[in-house]
């Protein structure tokens, strides 16, 4: 099972290499992993879906919060969080078969960010799972190269993680 | 202004730090400047793996953190196995390295190891200091993280530059910053409702101690909950001397070479209370067959233990001492009669082999109970790893005295350095380190420490001449192909330790060893007793 954990940790060097420390030490999977800073500049947001059976979940919650650096950690539930992946696709499109990955952009609500003579780059920010489908089905006008974010989440509703700095 | 030595060594101060274990090189020369006129103690240890372990032992009598100082590179390599050992049993160290300048950190210069990194996985914190002002903040940080809620190693790494820049106390970060650290000490009352209730409907309740127990300073909450609630309880190695061996309750170790008594009362319990024990597979070797037939109570510091190896019926967060009177303040009382007596005959039915042997030769199963019994009640006993340990852990008769030994790691070489640690904790309390001859080649350079600062540690060597424990296993996994296991007759380790300046004694007979006990324990300074037994003696 897929799990989104949104962790708050210290803004600082190190933490990082910690926290990616401590899942392949442990065997924990790491399917994407986000770090940006929050609005308090000391502390920093990651965002990690990790896969595996409720008690390894239950481990991981445990080892996190255990590292010094955390500050807190909530198990974010695919319904009530908003979750977002960015991507950019640069996928072969020459002037027959332009039109189709166009219109493949727009049916997702994609942006076309650069073109050229032979690609086209597209741009989409959406549910993971929607980002998946975008792919697939680009797949067959020869894809160049893909960058892909981490999911980044959100609890729905004025819900938050819960932790002030003071 | 103040250097950053300064402020070391003033910070260290500040914590009552009177003793540290080290070894120096030039990246810690600045550290080593401002040392030799603090009036802190520093014991020279021979590697620097053994200024590890000699704190470890130091910390563990104390039961605040103790620190050890190695120069950079080679010499902060060389603590890791000592930050492991440490790290598995909760042994609260401050290691102090020395590290190249900050202007050529990341350039593989001489003598650069990236030390946080590669110790990342062995500490509970490690710092790099960027800035000599930090010194005192994360100082009066590491002793905290390093000795509240689970104890462990933080590695505090100094450039050199770091510790000569100067600047302005002023200026100093003081101020303790760990927003993310809070450890739980108070059980939950509603789970120790719980907890009491379940203890009160078992049929076969039993107790399991660990490490935690006695890094929490628990044993007389301990014997008072378990004789209040007429709880039997068995002990993992690390919780060995928590009980009295001798106690009505308590029922040995349990284990891979535990007590069958307590392997038996484990089996058939309906509810274990484990306390302070990571249910490692020494201790329980499936722990997840457990879960069917017994409830578990795991109380523990460490939320995150709860459930590691084993599902968890109450979970419960909590210092041992804490929780321990909690649960007797509760009024936890068992209703176990018939099991208790069912565990009592199977203590009286186990017949230990406490055979003479017909050539005269010394039963080291024999030979450490009388060591024990001649010591003193309060004594503490450092054991080392393989056969030795097995029979001492099995055999030594606790009166309120330690044991201390590397249960987690099972490092060899641990026993004779942390001997000196423990010693130089209490010079009152007398201390005796038992090896094989195996362990004891692993740290040997340490008795010219011990001989050098006139610690006058009792070093036992159980002389198999092979690696026995190994052999063993060999013997019975590997179809008695004995391969790289014998050591061979040199040294001499008797004469080794009498060229260290050590009074030296050997014996290998039975009727030698009461009077070389004596002698040895009457020793005025660090003495040795080399024991030879016979390297088919066995384990069990
Ligand atoms: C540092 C280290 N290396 C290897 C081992 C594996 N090992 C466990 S017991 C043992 C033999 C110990 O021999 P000795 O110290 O002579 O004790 P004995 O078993 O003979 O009592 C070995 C090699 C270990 N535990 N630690």
């Amino acid at each position: 099972m897929k799990r989104t954990i949104s962790v708050l940790v210290e803004n600082k060097a190190g933490v990082l290499s910690r926290v990616s420390g401590l899942f392949a030490r442990r065997g924990f999977n790491i399917n994407s992993l986000a770090v940006g800073e929050t609005e308090d500049p000391a502390i920093s947001r990651m965002t990690i879906v990790s896969e595996g059976d409720e008690h390894t979940i239950e481990q991981v919650e445990k080892q996190l919060n255990k590292m010094i650096d955390t500050l807190k950690i909530k198990l974010l539930e695919d319904g009530s969080s908003t979750r977002r992946e960015l991507i950019l696709i640069k996928v072969e499109a020459d002037t027959s078969t332009r039109g189709e990955v166009i219109d493949i952009a727009r049916v997702f609500g994609a942006k076309v960010v650069d073109i050229s003579a032979t690609t086209l780059t597209v741009e989409h920010s959406d549910r993971p799972e929607r980002i998946d489908l975008l792919v697939d089905l680009l797949r067959p006008y020869r894809i160049q190269e893909i960058a892909r974010t981490g999911t980044v989440a959100l609890e729905k509703g004025c819900g938050t993680i819960g932790y002030k700095n003071k | 202004m103040m250097t950053g030595a300064q402020a070391l060594v003033a910070a260290l101060k500040k914590q009552n730090v009177n003793t540290i274990f080290g070894y120096p090189g030039v990246a810690i020369c600045s550290f080593y400047d401002e040392l030799s006129t603090s009036g802190i103690r520093h014991i020279l240890v021979r590697q620097e793996q053994n200024s590890g372990h000699a704190a470890s032992g130091y910390a563990r009598i104390t039961g605040r953190p103790a620190v050890c100082v190695a120069t950079s590179g080679p010499g902060a390599v060389n603590l890791i196995t000592a930050l492991a050992t440490a790290y598995m049993d909760s042994i609260p160290l401050i290691a102090i390295t020395g590290q190249v300048s900050t202007d050529l950190l990341g350039r593989d210069v001489f003598q650069e190891a990236d030390i946080t990194g590669a110790a990342e996985p062995f500490t509970k914190y490690s710092y790099l200091v960027k800035n000599p002002a930090e010194i005192p903040r994360i100082i009066d940080e590491a002793f905290y993280i390093a000795e509240s809620g689970r104890p462990g190693p933080v590695l505090i790494d100094l450039p050199i530059d770091i510790q000569t820049a100067e600047f302005d106390p002023a200026a100093a970060q003081v101020a303790r910053h760990l927003p993310g650290y809070r450890p739980t000490t108070k059980g939950h009352p509603g789970q120790i409702k719980r907890v009491v209730a379940a203890i009160a409907e078992a049929k076969r309740p039993l107790v399991c101690i660990g490490g935690g127990v006695i890094a929490a300073n628990a044993q007389t909450e301990l014997q008072t909950f378990c004789e209040t609630a007429g709880l039997p309880a068995v002990a993992t190695m690390m919780g060995i001397g928590a009980m009295p061996t001798a106690h009505v309750n308590y029922f040995g170790m349990l284990g891979t070479h535990g007590k069958p008594y307590a392997n038996y009362a484990v089996k058939q319990a309906d509810l274990l209370i484990i306390i302070g024990a990571r249910v490692g597979d020494r201790a329980v070797s499936a722990p997840h067959s457990l879960e069917g037939h017994a409830k578990i109570v795991h109380i523990d510091i460490d939320p995150a233990e709860i459930g590691k190896n084993l599902g968890t019926t109450i979970p419960l967060v909590g210092d041992a001492k804490t929780v321990l009177a909690q649960l007797t303040e509760a009024g936890a009382q068992a209703n176990c009669g018939e099991w208790m007596d069912d565990l009592d005959d199977q203590r009286r039915l186990f017949r230990p082999d406490f055979d003479h042997r017909h050539d005269g030769s010394i039963n080291p199963k024999v030979f450490l109970r009388s060591v024990s019994m001649s010591m003193e009640d309060d004594s503490i006993l450092v054991c080392d790893v393989g056969q030795n340990q097995s029979w001492a852990a099995g055999n030594v008769l606790m009166r309120g005295g330690k044991f201390l030994t590397s249960g987690g790691m099972g490092t060899m070489g641990y026993s004779i350095p942390a001997a000196i640690g423990a010693k130089l904790a209490d010079p009152g309390r007398q201390v005796v380190a038992v090896c094989g001859d195996g362990s004891f080649q692993m740290s040997m350079c340490e008795l010219a420490t011990a001989v050098q600062h006139h610690v006058p540690i009792k070093i036992i060597v159980i002389n198999n001449h092979s690696l026995g424990m190994v052999l063993e296993h060999q013997d019975l996994c590997y179809k008695g192909n004995r391969y790289a296991v014998e050591l061979g007759s040199s040294p001499d380790i008797t004469a080794l330790a009498a060229a260290c300046g050590l009074q030296a004694q050997r014996i290998a007979k039975a009727d030698q060893c009461a009077e070389a006990i004596d002698r040895l324990l009457e020793a005025d300074g660090p003495a040795l007793l080399e024991c030879v037994i016979s390297p088919e003696e066995t384990t069990p």
